[in-house]
């Protein structure tokens, strides 16, 4: 049975299966005999031997469910938007924000503030560079919109904090220094897709 | 060959009381255990190798927790009645024997507290007047829920009393005895009285589960309905005391099936008597856990449909049948 089935919703053209149920017994002789035969037809054994078989699977054949949570840690996709992570470029080690704002402007918590002043080689750098985890809504509209894939959606999902809102600022989120050789180009939330250069066309001149 | 000194009796009381409160409390965490399999959980991990001292966590729990007493609560009653649930299940056990006798020290030991000749008598009765816990309890602690509970607990026990009682009939009818160590010496010369009386021992299976308030009849404390039933106003160690006398009535009606119908405490094969009934005991609580995990509850008019309109004419078919059998 295909999806587009489920998905027409005109009454009466539906082609729907009708499952056999026995017909409701009427008399009291035929709920008599009703109650006979599933009383008798032992039906309730099966509920029996059901929780017994998952029982002897959990504790025989390694098939318990249970995630000691702090000791065990189930892996989590690439595209896992948690706390962010700040980038760097792979070649010279200079952090690959720009200071274009477009995260700040496009964070629809407004959890992001930033400060960026020229340096001494006419290229912007960033002077202060703060995100609110306490109003951040994890959406990922900065990993998206930031052009150098400088901001990006780490796997670091355990924020429970005392304080009540945790600020966090660009030298903690950024990749250490000493980190550098270890930093992957990021595949997950904002990145480019694997087949981006197959799927680049020109730009038809027609238009 | 009996004999009773006071010492002895004191000493076997306090055995009980002891050795009972201390397998209730063990009980729960068997049952989060074998629950939580049944369900591929793994239960209490963290408090002691396995979770074992996850009952003196919990034991702690309810010591140190504020014993609340609601302000149009019926006072006295309301403190009573859990006395009244855990009491009963004790004394219900004073007359039920669990071991083979046996000697220690040079002294024979009969192993069973009070040898009164009613002994059945005495433990239904026992745990008949157990009843009054629940009822109390609900009626005397100013909830609609706790009322609904005590309303439920008036309608279930006393339905399944008829029952339970019926369907002992039978067997009584067989050993001729109400002693329960008559019913172990039955076991001796017979083929177990679970081959002879099938049906009662159903019956008694169903009715036990409605009297000790297990799953699929646990209609007097149903969370999905009515919150906590009798026990919703209940806290701390009171609470506690409902549930160390409903874990004592569990074993109560595991020691009697064994006893009655499963062969007791004579030697089993190769298997010691001793042995051989812990082990009954052991599968009849088992079988409890494992009916709560695989078995939803049943509607209360269900419910009292099946004890009128099903159990009780069944019970007394079997008792019709088995006069007649004994007759000719």
């Amino acid at each position: 049975m295909s999806l587009e089935q489920f998905k027409n919703r005109n009454v009466g053209t539906q082609n729907y299966r009708m499952l056999d149920l026995d017909p409701t017994p009427v008399t009291g002789w035929d709920k008599f005999k009703q109650v006979v035969r599933r009383s008798l037809s032992l039906e309730l054994l099966v509920g029996l031997k059901v929780t017994l078989r998952e029982m002897i699977k959990a504790l025989f054949f390694g098939k318990m469910h249970t995630t000691k949570y702090p000791f065990e840690k189930l892996p989590i996709g690439p595209r896992y938007r948690a706390i962010h992570e700040m980038k760097r470029l792979l070649e010279s080690g200079h952090y690959r924000c720009i200071g274009c704002g477009l995260c700040e402007k496009i964070c629809p918590a407004d959890a992001i503030r930033m400060d960026t002043h020229y340096g001494e080689n006419q290229r912007k750098e960033v002077s202060e560079y703060t995100i609110n985890f306490g109003r951040c809504i994890f959406c990922g509209y900065c990993a998206e919109v930031c052009p150098e894939l400088a901001i990006v959606h780490g796997g670091r999902y355990e924020t429970a904090s005392e304080q009540r809102a945790s600020f966090s600022l660009f030298e903690d989120m950024l990749t250490p220094i000493d980190q550098l050789k270890n930093q992957k180009e990021f595949p997950g939330y904002g990145s480019v897709s694997v087949q981006a250069d197959k799927n680049i066309k020109k730009t038809p001149l027609a238009y | 060959m009996m004999e009773v000194t006071y010492l002895g009796v004191i000493i076997k009381a306090i055995l009980i009381l002891a050795i009972i409160s201390a397998i209730a409390g063990f009980g729960t965490y068997i049952e989060r255990k074998v629950l939580a399999f049944m369900q591929r959980r793994l239960g209490p991990m963290n408090v002691g190798p396995y979770g074992l001292l996850q009952i003196a966590a919990d034991g702690i729990k309810l010591f140190t927790k504020e014993d609340f007493i609601p302000q149009n609560a019926n006072k006295l009653i309301f403190m009573v009645a859990p006395i009244i649930t855990a009491a009963t299940a004790f004394i219900a056990l004073s007359a039920v024997p669990v071991f083979p006798d046996f000697t220690i020290f040079g002294i024979f030991v009969p192993s069973i507290a009070a040898d009164v000749n009613i002994g059945i008598l005495f433990v239904l009765g026992m745990m008949a007047a157990g009843l009054y816990g629940p009822l109390l309890a609900g009626m005397s602690q100013a909830n609609k829920w706790g009322l609904i509970g005590a309303a439920r607990t008036a309608a279930q026990f006393i339905s399944y009393e008829v029952v339970t009682g019926l369907s002992l009939l039978a067997p009584i009818m067989m050993v001729g005895s109400l002693s329960l160590i008559d019913f172990n010496h039955y076991n001796e010369t017979h083929p177990w009285m679970v081959f002879m009386q099938p049906l009662a021992f159903v019956l008694f299976l169903i009715a036990g589960f409605a009297e000790t308030n297990r799953t699929p009849f646990d209609l007097l404390e149903n969370e999905a309905e009515i919150i906590a039933g009798y026990a919703t106003e209940y806290s701390g160690m009171r609470w506690g005391m409902f549930f160390i006398g409903e874990y004592a009535n569990m074993i109560t009606v595991a020691v009697l099936a064994s006893i009655i119908f499963l062969g007791g405490y004579t030697d089993l094969w190769f298997i010691p008597g001793w042995l051989a009934i812990i082990l009954k005991i052991a599968f009849m609580f088992f079988l409890m856990l494992w009916v709560r995990a695989s078995w939803p509850h049943v509607r209360p008019d269900q419910f009292m449909w099946l004890a009128w309109k099903v159990l009780m004419p069944l019970a007394v078919i079997n008792v019709v049948i088995t006069g007649i059998v004994i007759m000719v």
